[in-house]
Protein backbone atom coordinates (compact mmCIF):
# COMPACT_ATOMS: atom_id res chain seq x y z
CA UNK A 1 0.00 0.00 0.00
CA UNK A 2 2.71 2.43 1.13
CA UNK A 3 5.01 1.66 -1.85
CA UNK A 4 1.66 1.98 -4.39
CA UNK A 5 1.40 5.45 -2.89
CA UNK A 6 4.69 6.61 -3.47
CA UNK A 7 4.51 6.17 -6.50
CA UNK A 8 1.09 7.83 -7.21
CA UNK A 9 2.80 10.67 -4.77
CA UNK A 10 5.89 11.18 -7.38
CA UNK A 11 3.11 11.57 -10.26
CA UNK A 12 0.97 13.96 -8.41
CA UNK A 13 4.35 15.89 -7.27
CA UNK A 14 5.70 15.96 -11.17
CA UNK A 15 2.24 16.86 -11.92
CA UNK A 16 1.97 19.66 -9.70
CA UNK A 17 5.45 20.79 -10.54
CA UNK A 18 4.73 21.42 -14.35
CA UNK A 19 1.43 22.86 -14.01
CA UNK A 20 3.03 25.22 -11.51
CA UNK A 21 5.78 26.16 -13.48
CA UNK A 22 4.06 26.60 -16.97
CA UNK A 23 0.55 27.96 -16.39
CA UNK A 24 1.42 31.64 -15.63
CA UNK A 25 2.91 31.61 -19.03
CA UNK A 26 -0.34 30.03 -20.70
CA UNK A 27 -2.48 32.38 -19.30
CA UNK A 28 -0.47 35.16 -19.93
CA UNK A 29 0.35 34.34 -23.51
CA UNK A 30 -3.03 33.24 -23.27
CA UNK A 31 -4.11 29.84 -23.97
CA UNK A 32 -4.96 30.00 -27.62
CA UNK A 33 -2.06 32.23 -29.01
CA UNK A 34 0.07 29.47 -27.41
CA UNK A 35 -1.01 26.66 -28.50
CA UNK A 36 -2.31 28.15 -32.50
CA UNK A 37 0.72 30.71 -33.42
CA UNK A 38 3.25 30.43 -35.52
CA UNK A 39 5.93 32.68 -33.83
CA UNK A 40 8.64 30.90 -31.04
CA UNK A 41 10.84 33.55 -30.09
CA UNK A 42 11.81 32.77 -26.57
CA UNK A 43 14.42 35.39 -26.25
CA UNK A 44 13.78 38.32 -28.47
CA UNK A 45 13.37 41.59 -27.26
CA UNK A 46 9.92 41.42 -27.25
CA UNK A 47 9.70 37.32 -27.21
CA UNK A 48 6.49 35.59 -28.35
CA UNK A 49 5.77 32.32 -27.12
CA UNK A 50 3.48 29.59 -30.14
CA UNK A 51 3.98 26.26 -30.04
CA UNK A 52 1.99 25.53 -33.11
CA UNK A 53 4.76 24.17 -34.89
CA UNK A 54 6.01 21.72 -32.52
CA UNK A 55 2.54 20.46 -32.07
CA UNK A 56 2.14 19.88 -35.77
CA UNK A 57 5.83 18.31 -35.59
CA UNK A 58 4.78 15.96 -32.94
CA UNK A 59 1.66 14.69 -34.38
CA UNK A 60 3.00 14.50 -37.88
CA UNK A 61 5.89 11.96 -36.43
CA UNK A 62 3.74 10.11 -34.49
CA UNK A 63 0.99 9.35 -37.21
CA UNK A 64 4.40 8.68 -39.25
CA UNK A 65 5.64 6.43 -37.02
CA UNK A 66 2.08 4.82 -36.34
CA UNK A 67 2.12 3.95 -40.20
CA UNK A 68 5.02 1.96 -40.14
CA UNK A 69 5.16 0.55 -36.40
CA UNK A 70 1.65 -0.46 -36.21
CA UNK A 71 1.79 -2.25 -39.87
CA UNK A 72 4.54 -3.98 -39.09
CA UNK A 73 4.33 -4.55 -35.61
CA UNK A 74 1.15 -6.44 -36.42
CA UNK A 75 2.25 -8.60 -39.24
CA UNK A 76 4.70 -9.46 -36.84
CA UNK A 77 2.61 -10.27 -34.15
CA UNK A 78 0.19 -12.15 -36.63
CA UNK A 79 3.41 -14.35 -38.11
CA UNK A 80 4.43 -15.04 -34.37
CA UNK A 81 1.36 -16.22 -33.54
CA UNK A 82 -0.72 -17.87 -36.13
CA UNK A 83 2.08 -19.25 -39.05
CA UNK A 84 5.51 -19.57 -36.95
CA UNK A 85 6.78 -22.84 -35.56
CA UNK A 86 6.65 -22.76 -31.81
CA UNK A 87 10.12 -23.04 -31.75
CA UNK A 88 10.99 -19.97 -33.98
CA UNK A 89 8.44 -18.12 -31.80
CA UNK A 90 10.59 -19.05 -28.62
CA UNK A 91 13.55 -17.26 -30.20
CA UNK A 92 11.92 -14.65 -32.51
CA UNK A 93 9.87 -13.29 -29.62
CA UNK A 94 12.47 -12.54 -26.99
CA UNK A 95 14.70 -11.13 -29.88
CA UNK A 96 12.00 -8.74 -30.82
CA UNK A 97 11.42 -7.50 -27.09
CA UNK A 98 15.27 -7.04 -26.85
CA UNK A 99 15.09 -4.14 -29.35
CA UNK A 100 13.41 -2.20 -26.69
CA UNK A 101 16.20 -2.38 -24.47
CA UNK A 102 18.31 -0.47 -26.99
CA UNK A 103 19.01 3.19 -25.78
CA UNK A 104 17.18 5.89 -27.85
CA UNK A 105 20.11 7.23 -28.43
CA UNK A 106 21.68 4.55 -30.76
CA UNK A 107 18.29 4.35 -32.47
CA UNK A 108 19.56 8.36 -32.87
CA UNK A 109 23.10 7.80 -34.08
CA UNK A 110 21.83 4.77 -36.60
CA UNK A 111 19.58 7.65 -37.92
CA UNK A 112 21.67 10.25 -38.62
CA UNK A 113 24.79 8.14 -39.69
CA UNK A 114 22.87 5.62 -42.36
CA UNK A 115 19.37 6.81 -42.52
CA UNK A 116 19.53 10.52 -43.09
CA UNK A 117 22.38 10.60 -45.61
CA UNK A 118 20.25 7.42 -47.50
CA UNK A 119 17.02 10.13 -47.60
CA UNK A 120 19.02 13.16 -48.78
CA UNK A 121 20.49 10.67 -51.43
CA UNK A 122 17.87 9.34 -52.65
CA UNK A 123 14.78 11.09 -51.99
CA UNK A 124 16.49 14.59 -51.57
CA UNK A 125 15.67 17.47 -49.44
CA UNK A 126 17.80 18.04 -46.37
CA UNK A 127 17.58 14.06 -44.95
CA UNK A 128 16.91 15.72 -41.49
CA UNK A 129 13.02 14.77 -41.91
CA UNK A 130 9.82 14.13 -40.33
CA UNK A 131 10.43 10.94 -42.44
CA UNK A 132 13.77 9.78 -40.85
CA UNK A 133 11.91 10.48 -37.51
CA UNK A 134 9.44 8.63 -37.85
CA UNK A 135 11.55 5.44 -39.85
CA UNK A 136 13.48 5.27 -36.36
CA UNK A 137 10.10 5.63 -34.00
CA UNK A 138 8.47 3.03 -35.90
CA UNK A 139 11.18 0.83 -35.08
CA UNK A 140 11.43 1.62 -31.50
CA UNK A 141 7.78 1.45 -30.95
CA UNK A 142 7.88 -2.20 -32.39
CA UNK A 143 8.07 -4.23 -29.58
CA UNK A 144 5.37 -2.75 -27.48
CA UNK A 145 3.04 -3.22 -30.41
CA UNK A 146 3.96 -7.00 -31.07
CA UNK A 147 4.61 -8.12 -27.78
CA UNK A 148 1.01 -6.36 -26.65
CA UNK A 149 -0.68 -7.79 -29.80
CA UNK A 150 0.79 -11.14 -29.32
CA UNK A 151 -0.46 -11.15 -26.28
CA UNK A 152 -3.79 -10.42 -27.38
CA UNK A 153 -4.38 -12.59 -29.88
CA UNK A 154 -2.63 -15.72 -27.82
CA UNK A 155 -5.87 -14.45 -25.00
CA UNK A 156 -8.06 -15.02 -27.90
CA UNK A 157 -9.80 -18.38 -27.02
CA UNK A 158 -9.01 -21.60 -28.88
CA UNK A 159 -12.88 -22.41 -29.39
CA UNK A 160 -13.05 -19.44 -31.52
CA UNK A 161 -10.26 -20.15 -34.17
CA UNK A 162 -11.33 -24.17 -33.79
CA UNK A 163 -14.62 -23.10 -34.81
CA UNK A 164 -13.92 -21.07 -37.74
CA UNK A 165 -11.60 -23.80 -38.97
CA UNK A 166 -14.22 -25.91 -38.62
CA UNK A 167 -16.57 -24.42 -41.07
CA UNK A 168 -13.95 -24.55 -44.11
CA UNK A 169 -12.67 -21.16 -43.40
CA UNK A 170 -8.48 -21.02 -44.48
CA UNK A 171 -6.35 -20.16 -41.72
CA UNK A 172 -5.11 -16.48 -43.28
CA UNK A 173 -9.40 -15.81 -43.40
CA UNK A 174 -9.63 -16.79 -39.82
CA UNK A 175 -6.97 -15.08 -38.83
CA UNK A 176 -8.15 -11.77 -40.20
CA UNK A 177 -11.83 -12.57 -39.64
CA UNK A 178 -12.27 -14.09 -36.72
CA UNK A 179 -9.06 -13.47 -34.31
CA UNK A 180 -8.39 -10.15 -35.52
CA UNK A 181 -11.73 -8.91 -34.53
CA UNK A 182 -11.78 -10.76 -31.23
CA UNK A 183 -8.50 -9.55 -30.48
CA UNK A 184 -9.92 -6.28 -31.30
CA UNK A 185 -9.87 -3.95 -28.26
CA UNK A 186 -6.64 -5.30 -27.11
CA UNK A 187 -4.57 -4.60 -30.59
CA UNK A 188 -5.77 -0.86 -30.00
CA UNK A 189 -4.46 -1.00 -26.51
CA UNK A 190 -1.41 -1.71 -28.06
CA UNK A 191 -1.29 0.98 -31.11
CA UNK A 192 -2.11 3.46 -28.43
CA UNK A 193 0.83 2.67 -26.48
CA UNK A 194 2.90 2.19 -29.11
CA UNK A 195 1.54 6.31 -29.75
CA UNK A 196 2.55 6.98 -26.68
CA UNK A 197 6.24 5.56 -26.96
CA UNK A 198 6.70 8.02 -30.04
CA UNK A 199 5.02 10.91 -29.03
CA UNK A 200 6.90 11.34 -25.94
CA UNK A 201 10.53 10.06 -27.51
CA UNK A 202 13.07 12.73 -27.33
CA UNK A 203 16.57 11.72 -27.62
CA UNK A 204 16.32 9.86 -30.96
CA UNK A 205 14.08 12.18 -32.73
CA UNK A 206 16.06 15.95 -31.75
CA UNK A 207 18.65 14.26 -33.83
CA UNK A 208 17.00 12.65 -36.94
CA UNK A 209 14.66 15.89 -37.44
CA UNK A 210 16.52 19.16 -37.81
CA UNK A 211 14.32 20.95 -35.14
CA UNK A 212 13.48 23.73 -37.77
CA UNK A 213 11.05 26.50 -36.39
CA UNK A 214 8.12 25.68 -39.21
CA UNK A 215 5.20 23.44 -40.17
CA UNK A 216 6.08 20.75 -41.92
CA UNK A 217 4.97 20.92 -45.55
CA UNK A 218 6.18 17.12 -46.57
CA UNK A 219 7.47 14.15 -45.05
CA UNK A 220 10.67 15.46 -46.11
CA UNK A 221 11.07 18.63 -44.25
CA UNK A 222 12.52 18.72 -40.98
CA UNK A 223 10.36 19.70 -38.30
CA UNK A 224 10.50 20.26 -34.27
CA UNK A 225 8.72 17.81 -31.63
CA UNK A 226 7.52 19.19 -28.61
CA UNK A 227 9.58 16.82 -26.43
CA UNK A 228 13.16 18.60 -28.61
CA UNK A 229 12.00 21.54 -28.31
CA UNK A 230 12.13 21.35 -24.52
CA UNK A 231 15.20 18.97 -24.83
CA UNK A 232 17.02 21.87 -27.35
CA UNK A 233 16.62 24.91 -24.64
CA UNK A 234 15.83 23.84 -21.74
CA UNK A 235 19.32 23.74 -20.44
CA UNK A 236 19.57 27.27 -21.32
CA UNK A 237 16.68 28.75 -20.67
CA UNK A 238 15.62 30.98 -18.33
CA UNK A 239 12.86 33.32 -16.71
CA UNK A 240 9.92 33.45 -19.13
CA UNK A 241 11.73 31.25 -21.61
CA UNK A 242 12.02 28.54 -19.21
CA UNK A 243 8.41 29.02 -18.28
CA UNK A 244 7.31 28.50 -22.20
CA UNK A 245 9.12 25.04 -21.77
CA UNK A 246 7.23 23.97 -18.78
CA UNK A 247 4.53 24.98 -20.32
CA UNK A 248 4.98 23.10 -23.72
CA UNK A 249 5.76 19.89 -21.04
CA UNK A 250 2.18 21.05 -20.04
CA UNK A 251 0.62 20.57 -23.34
CA UNK A 252 2.95 17.22 -24.45
CA UNK A 253 1.71 15.97 -20.50
CA UNK A 254 -2.47 16.68 -21.30
CA UNK A 255 -1.59 14.22 -24.31
CA UNK A 256 0.03 11.57 -23.27
CA UNK A 257 -2.52 11.62 -20.41
CA UNK A 258 -5.60 11.44 -22.89
CA UNK A 259 -3.58 8.51 -25.17
CA UNK A 260 -2.73 6.76 -21.68
CA UNK A 261 -6.29 7.26 -20.44
CA UNK A 262 -7.57 5.76 -23.81
CA UNK A 263 -5.27 2.91 -23.71
CA UNK A 264 -6.43 2.01 -20.36
CA UNK A 265 -10.09 2.41 -21.21
CA UNK A 266 -9.33 -0.22 -24.24
CA UNK A 267 -7.76 -2.51 -22.12
CA UNK A 268 -9.99 -2.84 -19.67
CA UNK A 269 -13.31 -3.46 -22.53
CA UNK A 270 -11.15 -6.03 -23.59
CA UNK A 271 -10.55 -7.74 -19.99
CA UNK A 272 -14.41 -7.34 -19.59
CA UNK A 273 -15.16 -8.81 -23.09
CA UNK A 274 -12.25 -11.90 -22.37
CA UNK A 275 -14.02 -12.21 -18.89
CA UNK A 276 -17.53 -12.73 -20.02
CA UNK A 277 -16.48 -15.46 -22.03
CA UNK B 1 29.81 0.06 27.88
CA UNK B 2 33.94 0.04 27.07
CA UNK B 3 32.58 -1.89 23.74
CA UNK B 4 30.89 1.36 22.36
CA UNK B 5 32.99 3.65 23.28
CA UNK B 6 35.58 2.00 21.20
CA UNK B 7 33.01 1.81 18.44
CA UNK B 8 32.44 5.24 18.54
CA UNK B 9 36.55 6.05 18.58
CA UNK B 10 36.77 4.38 15.55
CA UNK B 11 33.93 5.80 13.65
CA UNK B 12 35.04 8.83 14.45
CA UNK B 13 38.57 8.34 13.19
CA UNK B 14 37.55 6.89 10.25
CA UNK B 15 35.10 10.10 9.38
CA UNK B 16 37.58 12.54 10.16
CA UNK B 17 39.95 10.57 8.06
CA UNK B 18 37.25 10.71 5.24
CA UNK B 19 36.74 14.17 5.76
CA UNK B 20 40.74 15.45 5.65
CA UNK B 21 40.66 13.28 2.41
CA UNK B 22 37.64 14.64 0.57
CA UNK B 23 38.96 18.78 2.16
CA UNK B 24 42.10 18.09 0.58
CA UNK B 25 40.82 16.59 -2.97
CA UNK B 26 38.38 19.23 -3.01
CA UNK B 27 40.70 21.87 -2.68
CA UNK B 28 43.48 20.62 -5.52
CA UNK B 29 40.09 19.74 -7.60
CA UNK B 30 39.36 23.12 -10.44
CA UNK B 31 36.22 22.46 -12.32
CA UNK B 32 35.46 24.35 -15.19
CA UNK B 33 31.42 24.06 -16.78
CA UNK B 34 30.55 25.96 -20.08
CA UNK B 35 30.76 26.79 -23.73
CA UNK B 36 31.02 23.52 -26.27
CA UNK B 37 33.11 25.93 -28.40
CA UNK B 38 35.85 26.44 -26.02
CA UNK B 39 35.53 23.05 -24.68
CA UNK B 40 38.05 21.40 -26.82
CA UNK B 41 40.62 23.87 -26.10
CA UNK B 42 40.03 23.89 -22.35
CA UNK B 43 40.46 19.76 -22.40
CA UNK B 44 43.86 19.99 -24.36
CA UNK B 45 44.92 22.84 -21.88
CA UNK B 46 43.52 20.87 -18.98
CA UNK B 47 45.74 17.51 -19.83
CA UNK B 48 49.19 19.41 -19.91
CA UNK B 49 48.26 21.09 -16.91
CA UNK B 50 47.42 18.45 -14.84
CA UNK B 51 50.45 16.20 -16.54
CA UNK B 52 52.35 19.43 -15.12
CA UNK B 53 51.16 19.50 -11.64
CA UNK B 54 50.55 16.19 -10.46
CA UNK B 55 49.25 17.77 -6.79
CA UNK B 56 46.63 19.64 -8.85
CA UNK B 57 43.46 18.66 -11.00
CA UNK B 58 41.54 20.47 -13.56
CA UNK B 59 37.78 19.22 -14.88
CA UNK B 60 36.21 20.29 -18.00
CA UNK B 61 32.32 19.82 -18.82
CA UNK B 62 30.34 21.46 -21.70
CA UNK B 63 26.85 22.57 -21.13
CA UNK B 64 27.03 25.54 -23.23
CA UNK B 65 27.91 29.41 -22.04
CA UNK B 66 24.61 30.00 -20.29
CA UNK B 67 25.51 27.03 -18.23
CA UNK B 68 28.62 27.90 -17.62
CA UNK B 69 27.83 31.24 -16.05
CA UNK B 70 25.02 30.02 -13.65
CA UNK B 71 27.71 27.43 -13.10
CA UNK B 72 29.62 29.72 -11.24
CA UNK B 73 26.69 31.67 -9.69
CA UNK B 74 26.10 28.42 -8.44
CA UNK B 75 29.04 27.51 -6.73
CA UNK B 76 29.62 24.45 -8.68
CA UNK B 77 32.21 25.64 -10.78
CA UNK B 78 35.44 27.75 -9.75
CA UNK B 79 35.48 29.29 -13.60
CA UNK B 80 32.45 29.14 -16.07
CA UNK B 81 33.82 29.15 -19.95
CA UNK B 82 31.92 32.09 -22.09
CA UNK B 83 32.13 32.00 -25.82
CA UNK B 84 30.45 35.59 -26.15
CA UNK B 85 31.30 39.21 -24.36
CA UNK B 86 29.44 39.56 -20.90
CA UNK B 87 26.56 41.88 -21.24
CA UNK B 88 26.55 44.45 -19.14
CA UNK B 89 24.18 43.55 -16.34
CA UNK B 90 26.37 40.09 -16.11
CA UNK B 91 29.71 42.18 -15.72
CA UNK B 92 28.25 43.19 -12.15
CA UNK B 93 28.73 39.52 -11.17
CA UNK B 94 31.35 37.98 -13.08
CA UNK B 95 34.94 38.67 -13.84
CA UNK B 96 35.65 37.69 -17.21
CA UNK B 97 38.90 36.62 -18.52
CA UNK B 98 39.86 37.16 -22.00
CA UNK B 99 42.46 33.75 -23.31
CA UNK B 100 41.90 34.01 -26.49
CA UNK B 101 40.20 35.58 -29.57
CA UNK B 102 38.59 33.25 -32.18
CA UNK B 103 36.97 33.87 -35.46
CA UNK B 104 33.74 32.96 -36.53
CA UNK B 105 33.76 30.91 -39.57
CA UNK B 106 30.52 30.59 -42.17
CA UNK B 107 31.31 27.19 -43.54
CA UNK B 108 30.05 25.23 -46.46
CA UNK B 109 30.71 21.80 -48.13
CA UNK B 110 34.08 21.38 -49.17
CA UNK B 111 33.16 21.04 -52.76
CA UNK B 112 31.01 23.90 -52.69
CA UNK B 113 32.19 26.80 -55.80
CA UNK B 114 31.17 29.52 -53.65
CA UNK B 115 33.87 30.51 -52.19
CA UNK B 116 33.46 34.78 -50.97
CA UNK B 117 30.17 36.18 -49.63
CA UNK B 118 29.25 39.65 -48.17
CA UNK B 119 27.85 40.01 -44.67
CA UNK B 120 24.91 41.49 -47.00
CA UNK B 121 24.62 38.31 -48.14
CA UNK B 122 25.42 36.04 -45.43
CA UNK B 123 22.45 37.66 -43.77
CA UNK B 124 19.98 37.46 -46.43
CA UNK B 125 20.98 33.36 -46.61
CA UNK B 126 20.34 33.03 -42.50
CA UNK B 127 17.06 34.99 -42.87
CA UNK B 128 15.69 33.59 -45.50
CA UNK B 129 15.65 35.90 -48.17
CA UNK B 130 18.20 34.12 -50.39
CA UNK B 131 17.32 30.69 -50.69
CA UNK B 132 19.41 29.40 -53.74
CA UNK B 133 23.01 28.82 -54.32
CA UNK B 134 22.77 30.05 -58.18
CA UNK B 135 21.84 33.34 -56.34
CA UNK B 136 25.28 33.43 -54.99
CA UNK B 137 27.07 32.02 -57.80
CA UNK B 138 26.99 28.94 -57.28
CA UNK B 139 25.11 25.55 -58.78
CA UNK B 140 21.41 25.66 -59.16
CA UNK B 141 20.14 24.18 -55.80
CA UNK B 142 18.21 25.20 -52.29
CA UNK B 143 19.96 26.43 -49.99
CA UNK B 144 20.28 24.27 -46.12
CA UNK B 145 20.79 26.51 -43.23
CA UNK B 146 22.17 25.02 -40.55
CA UNK B 147 22.14 27.34 -36.58
CA UNK B 148 22.34 26.25 -33.34
CA UNK B 149 20.01 26.20 -30.56
CA UNK B 150 18.78 29.55 -28.50
CA UNK B 151 21.36 30.18 -25.75
CA UNK B 152 24.34 28.79 -27.49
CA UNK B 153 27.38 31.13 -27.23
CA UNK B 154 28.12 30.71 -30.87
CA UNK B 155 24.51 31.60 -31.97
CA UNK B 156 24.21 34.84 -29.64
CA UNK B 157 28.06 35.71 -31.38
CA UNK B 158 26.10 35.42 -34.84
CA UNK B 159 23.51 36.99 -33.94
CA UNK B 160 25.40 39.61 -32.65
CA UNK B 161 27.58 40.17 -35.49
CA UNK B 162 26.22 39.05 -38.38
CA UNK B 163 22.69 39.40 -38.09
CA UNK B 164 22.09 42.66 -35.92
CA UNK B 165 18.38 43.41 -35.53
CA UNK B 166 17.75 40.70 -38.39
CA UNK B 167 16.03 37.31 -37.30
CA UNK B 168 17.10 34.07 -37.77
CA UNK B 169 14.69 32.06 -40.66
CA UNK B 170 12.29 29.76 -39.46
CA UNK B 171 13.27 27.18 -41.76
CA UNK B 172 16.81 26.84 -40.26
CA UNK B 173 17.64 23.68 -39.29
CA UNK B 174 18.55 23.41 -35.06
CA UNK B 175 21.33 21.40 -34.39
CA UNK B 176 22.20 21.58 -30.26
CA UNK B 177 26.50 21.19 -30.88
CA UNK B 178 29.64 22.05 -33.19
CA UNK B 179 30.19 18.14 -33.70
CA UNK B 180 26.50 18.53 -35.13
CA UNK B 181 26.71 21.24 -37.19
CA UNK B 182 29.98 19.83 -38.68
CA UNK B 183 28.57 16.43 -39.72
CA UNK B 184 25.59 18.11 -41.37
CA UNK B 185 28.05 20.42 -43.39
CA UNK B 186 30.62 17.51 -44.19
CA UNK B 187 27.81 15.44 -45.75
CA UNK B 188 25.16 17.87 -47.27
CA UNK B 189 26.01 19.87 -50.57
CA UNK B 190 23.83 22.38 -50.40
CA UNK B 191 24.35 23.32 -46.64
CA UNK B 192 25.54 26.33 -44.90
CA UNK B 193 26.65 26.91 -41.22
CA UNK B 194 28.63 28.62 -39.17
CA UNK B 195 30.93 27.46 -35.97
CA UNK B 196 34.61 28.54 -34.64
CA UNK B 197 37.55 29.24 -37.00
CA UNK B 198 39.62 26.77 -34.76
CA UNK B 199 36.81 23.78 -35.55
CA UNK B 200 35.88 23.76 -39.08
CA UNK B 201 38.42 21.35 -39.52
CA UNK B 202 38.15 19.71 -43.09
CA UNK B 203 35.02 22.16 -44.04
CA UNK B 204 35.47 25.27 -46.65
CA UNK B 205 35.47 28.37 -44.93
CA UNK B 206 33.99 31.39 -47.30
CA UNK B 207 36.10 34.69 -47.18
CA UNK B 208 33.82 37.40 -45.78
CA UNK B 209 34.14 40.88 -47.89
CA UNK B 210 36.82 38.74 -49.31
CA UNK B 211 39.06 38.38 -46.28
CA UNK B 212 39.65 35.10 -44.66
CA UNK B 213 39.34 33.59 -41.51
CA UNK B 214 42.59 33.41 -40.98
CA UNK B 215 44.66 34.21 -37.76
CA UNK B 216 46.83 36.85 -39.63
CA UNK B 217 43.65 38.61 -40.50
CA UNK B 218 41.84 38.00 -36.65
CA UNK B 219 44.87 40.47 -35.43
CA UNK B 220 43.71 43.54 -35.45
CA UNK B 221 46.48 45.77 -37.11
CA UNK B 222 48.31 48.95 -35.60
CA UNK B 223 45.15 51.33 -36.02
CA UNK B 224 43.28 48.40 -33.56
CA UNK B 225 41.28 47.34 -36.98
CA UNK B 226 40.65 43.60 -37.92
CA UNK B 227 40.80 42.73 -41.56
CA UNK B 228 37.97 39.43 -40.90
CA UNK B 229 35.32 41.29 -39.10
CA UNK B 230 33.79 37.79 -37.23
CA UNK B 231 36.03 37.78 -34.36
CA UNK B 232 34.89 37.08 -30.87
CA UNK B 233 36.35 36.65 -27.00
CA UNK B 234 36.91 33.02 -25.70
CA UNK B 235 36.52 34.24 -21.77
CA UNK B 236 37.09 32.47 -19.03
CA UNK B 237 34.56 33.88 -16.23
CA UNK B 238 34.98 33.96 -12.46
CA UNK B 239 32.46 35.38 -9.71
CA UNK B 240 33.31 38.92 -8.58
CA UNK B 241 34.76 40.25 -5.56
CA UNK B 242 35.22 36.72 -4.64
CA UNK B 243 39.16 35.58 -4.53
CA UNK B 244 40.37 32.68 -6.68
CA UNK B 245 40.93 29.14 -4.93
CA UNK B 246 44.72 28.69 -5.60
CA UNK B 247 44.06 26.09 -8.39
CA UNK B 248 41.90 28.06 -10.19
CA UNK B 249 44.50 30.79 -10.43
CA UNK B 250 47.37 28.43 -11.51
CA UNK B 251 45.30 27.48 -14.00
CA UNK B 252 44.08 30.74 -15.45
CA UNK B 253 48.16 31.68 -14.86
CA UNK B 254 49.02 28.55 -17.31
CA UNK B 255 46.16 29.65 -19.76
CA UNK B 256 47.72 33.09 -20.06
CA UNK B 257 51.35 32.37 -20.10
CA UNK B 258 53.34 31.99 -23.37
CA UNK B 259 53.41 28.00 -23.21
CA UNK B 260 49.30 28.06 -23.09
CA UNK B 261 49.40 31.29 -25.35
CA UNK B 262 51.43 28.70 -28.03
CA UNK B 263 48.79 25.98 -27.81
CA UNK B 264 45.63 27.91 -28.49
CA UNK B 265 47.78 29.06 -31.30
CA UNK B 266 48.43 26.08 -32.65
CA UNK B 267 44.83 24.77 -32.21
CA UNK B 268 43.60 28.24 -34.70
CA UNK B 269 43.05 30.83 -31.75
CA UNK B 270 44.64 34.06 -31.63
CA UNK B 271 46.28 34.59 -28.01
CA UNK B 272 45.46 37.94 -26.43
CA UNK B 273 49.29 38.04 -25.42
CA UNK B 274 50.33 37.95 -29.35
CA UNK B 275 47.77 40.42 -30.01
CA UNK B 276 49.34 42.63 -27.63
CA UNK B 277 53.07 42.30 -28.57
CA UNK B 278 51.97 42.92 -32.23
CA UNK B 279 50.91 46.55 -31.25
Amino acid sequence: MLVAFSAVSALALITAFIFRAGLPIMMKVGLGDFIFSNEWRPTDASPSFGIFPMIMGSLAVTAGAMVIGVSLGLACAIVLTQFCHPRAVSVLKPAIELLAGIPSVVFGFIGVVILVPLIRQYLGGWGLSVLAASLVLGIMMLPTVTSITVDALQAVPRSYGDGSIALGATKWQTTHMVLLKAAGSGIMAAVILGMGRAIGETMAVIMVIGNWLDVPHSILDPARTLTSNIALEMGYSAGEHRQALFATGVVLFVIIMAVNTAALAFSRHHLRKAGMR
Amino acid sequence: MRKAIVCLGVAAVLTAGWLIAGCSRARQATRLIGSTSILPFAEMLAEEFNALNPDMHVEVQGGGSAAGLQAVADGIAEIGMCSRGLKSQELEQYEPIVIAFDGLSVVVYPGNPVSDLSLEQIRGIFTGQITNWSQLGGGDGPIHVITREEGSGTREAFQKMVMGEARISRRAVTQESNGAVKELVRNDPASIGYMSMGLAGELKNLSIAHARPTRQNVLPDSKGQRKYSLVRPFLFVTRKGAPMPTGAKRFVDFVLSPRGGAMLEKEGLVAPRETGQSH
